[in-house]
């Protein structure tokens, strides 16, 4: 008897040929990724300098000078904070419910239902949804395109994902905890809020990240909502009124006829990849420094 | 089941009277017809085969069992006279007053001297709380072992000390009734010892209630013990349904038992 291995034997051979195919198509798999980000850091590098990112965009036109994207990395900030300011309460305390209060009835199989729905929409749906309800009605102090409506496409966008994941973090922690608590005469809520929810903190603070950065680099329901702008959102009613982004800035100029304009819009696309990785290289962090303490 | 009435020593205050109290899940009766009343001040364990309802009685005093939506509950349990299922009655306030110890070690993810300090602060403590969270941890005889490191986790503690932690938190809430579910199944013999010893101290500010399967365990630390057993249901298809066989003195239960079943479990001819 021979224990050998055998190069030539069947098994052997499909084995080694099966393993050559999957990781060939692993590499085709992360191939896009890594081409996508290489090209953009590639092309928009080049153009970042200071001006660059103080300064405002020139209207097409004037290929001298296209001036910055200043405005639009504020806009980018101003509105996904808004959408996370709308998404996170609402989002948080919809996962409260489902995790702790609910007795999985019908309604909480339809609020889940709804959440996964809600987060298989795509995103010009919430676009267009946003502007049919309130910028073409003028809902909202009479403003028409506004930092405030693009806010709010973005919040319907982080609202599935910030659910869930509150949810199914609070699902994840130990029941004995709760026990724990209401053992000792603590109520619902205070069992929530001081026990189980900082219990929940990662998966759930990770989610919201997550979903933040999603939602940073959405395009399709900015254009209907907050649209763009040359200038800088100052004033008192700032909000009320249509706000440069990073993606729509890059959406329109790209397509510009004119040099100067395609280079703003690599400029950009750079920024918001770095943004963008940024954010989720900060959720993972989240998770590593939670799971080692 | 008028066999297991048994009447209480009336020279004792009785501080908790389970009174025909008849627990169901759904429409299954997993403990029936117990009629118990507690002693103030002393510490009464509740043995018996396992699935005969110990839990679930126990779990019954502090309206625990109130989170598991198909229990429901018969007859009156009276706490210090007042009926504890009485529309009226907070669950929350009597959780305050009759505190309870789990079987598994559960420490919040908190420090240590948080794991003492929150449930007296939700309690509305206002006293000098290191020293509560000193007097407890010294109580429940795990000072020692953890007053170099308040500020440590409560996880970095080892299963006995932590269960001794879980004990300490109780403490400090200042509860009258200390509720314990086998709390010392997921320890080692010598955290088992030290509990015991605990409880021994305990004894003296607190009425405690211990479920507990092992008999050593109830000799050694019990006043008196409540012997529950199973037996199949009349009627009802399948299922067994717990009763209470005979409560009495520790020392009766175990040298004069009643019940030829009180006899046959001690004796460990079955169980
Ligand atoms: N949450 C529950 N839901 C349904 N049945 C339960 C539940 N808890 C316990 N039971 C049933 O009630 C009976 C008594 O259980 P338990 O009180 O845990 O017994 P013990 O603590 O004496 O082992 C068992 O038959 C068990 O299956
Ligand atoms: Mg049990």
């Amino acid at each position: 008897m021979n224990l050998f291995y055998k190069h030539t034997s069947r098994r052997n051979l499909s084995n080694t040929i099966l393993t050559l195919i999957t990781g060939l198509f692993a590499t085709l798999a992360v191939l896009p990724l890594i081409l996508v980000i290489l090209y953009v850091l590639i092309k928009g590098a080049s153009q970042i300098n200071i001006n660059l990112l103080t300064q405002l965009p020139e209207p097409p036109g004037d290929d001298l000078n296209s001036g910055g994207i200043g405005n639009a990395v504020i806009g980018t900030f101003v509105v996904t904070g808004i959408g996370a300011l709308i998404a996170i309460p609402i989002g948080v305390g919809g996962g409260i419910y489902l995790a702790e209060y609910s007795r999985n009835g019908p309604f909480s199989k339809f609020i889940r239902f709804g959440t996964n729905v809600l987060s298989g929409v795509p995103s010009i749906i919430a676009g267009v949804f946003v502007y049919g309800v309130i910028v073409s009605t003028k809902v909202i102090f009479g403003s028409n395109f506004s930092g405030l409506a693009g806010g709010i496409a973005l919040s319907i966008l982080m609202l599935p994902t910030v659910i869930k994941t509150t949810d199914e973090g609070l699902k994840l922690v130990s029941d004995e905890l709760r026990k724990g608590a209401l053992g000792i005469g603590a109520s619902k809520f205070i069992t929530i809020t001081r026990i189980t929810l900082p219990a929940a903190l990662t998966p759930i603070a990770t989610g919201i990240v997550l979903a933040l950065a999603r939602a940073a680099g959405e395009t399709a329901p900015l254009i209907f909502t907050a649209l763009f702008s040359f200038y800088w959102a100052e004033g008192s009613e700032a909000l009320l009124e249509p706000i440069a982004t990073l993606s729509v800035l890059i959406y329109n100029f790209a397509l510009e006829p004119y040099e100067a304009q395609n280079k703003l819009a690599w400029a950009a696309s750079f920024v918001l990849v770095l943004i963008i990785l940024t954010t989720n290289i900060i959720s993972r962090f989240i998770s590593k420094y939670a799971s080692s303490k | 089941m008028d066999k297991s009435k048994q009447v209480c020593k009336p020279q004792n205050k009785t501080t908790i009277s389970l009174q025909n109290v008849t627990i169901s899940y759904g429409k299954f009766e997993a403990v029936r017809n117990v009629y118990c009343d507690i002693q103030k001040g002393k510490v009464t364990s509740l043995i018996g085969p396992s699935g005969c309802g110990k839990s679930t009685i126990l779990r019954a005093i502090n309206r625990m069992n109130d989170l598991i939506p198909s229990c429901s509950l018969n007859g009156r349990v009276l706490f210090e006279g007042a009926d504890l299922y009485d529309p009226r009655i907070d669950p929350v306030e009597v959780r305050r007053r009759i505190g309870m110890v789990f079987q598994q070690p559960n420490p919040f993810p908190k420090s240590i001297y948080e794991n003492i300090a929150f449930g007296a602060r939700i309690n509305g403590y206002k006293g000098d709380m290191d020293q509560l969270v000193e007097s407890s941890l010294r109580q429940a005889a795990v000072w020692d072992e953890c007053k170099d490191k308040l500020n440590d986790s409560g996880y970095s503690l080892s299963g006995g000390q932590q269960q001794r932690l879980c004990i300490a938190r109780t403490i400090a809430i200042e509860p009258e009734v200390i509720l314990m579910d086998e709390p010392c199944s997921a320890l080692d013999p010598i955290s088992t010892l030290k509990i015991e010893e605990t409880m021994h101290e305990l004894k003296k500010n607190f009425t405690i209630i211990i479920v507990t399967h092992n008999m050593q365990q109830a000799l050694r630390v019990s006043d008196m013990t409540a012997f529950y057993n199973a037996e199949i249901k009349e009627g009802a298809a399948g299922g067994k349904c717990g009763y209470l066989v005979e409560f009495n003195d520790t020392d009766k239960i175990f040298n004069s038992p009643v019940q030829k079943a009180t006899q046959d479990y001690i004796s460990g001819r079955f169980g």
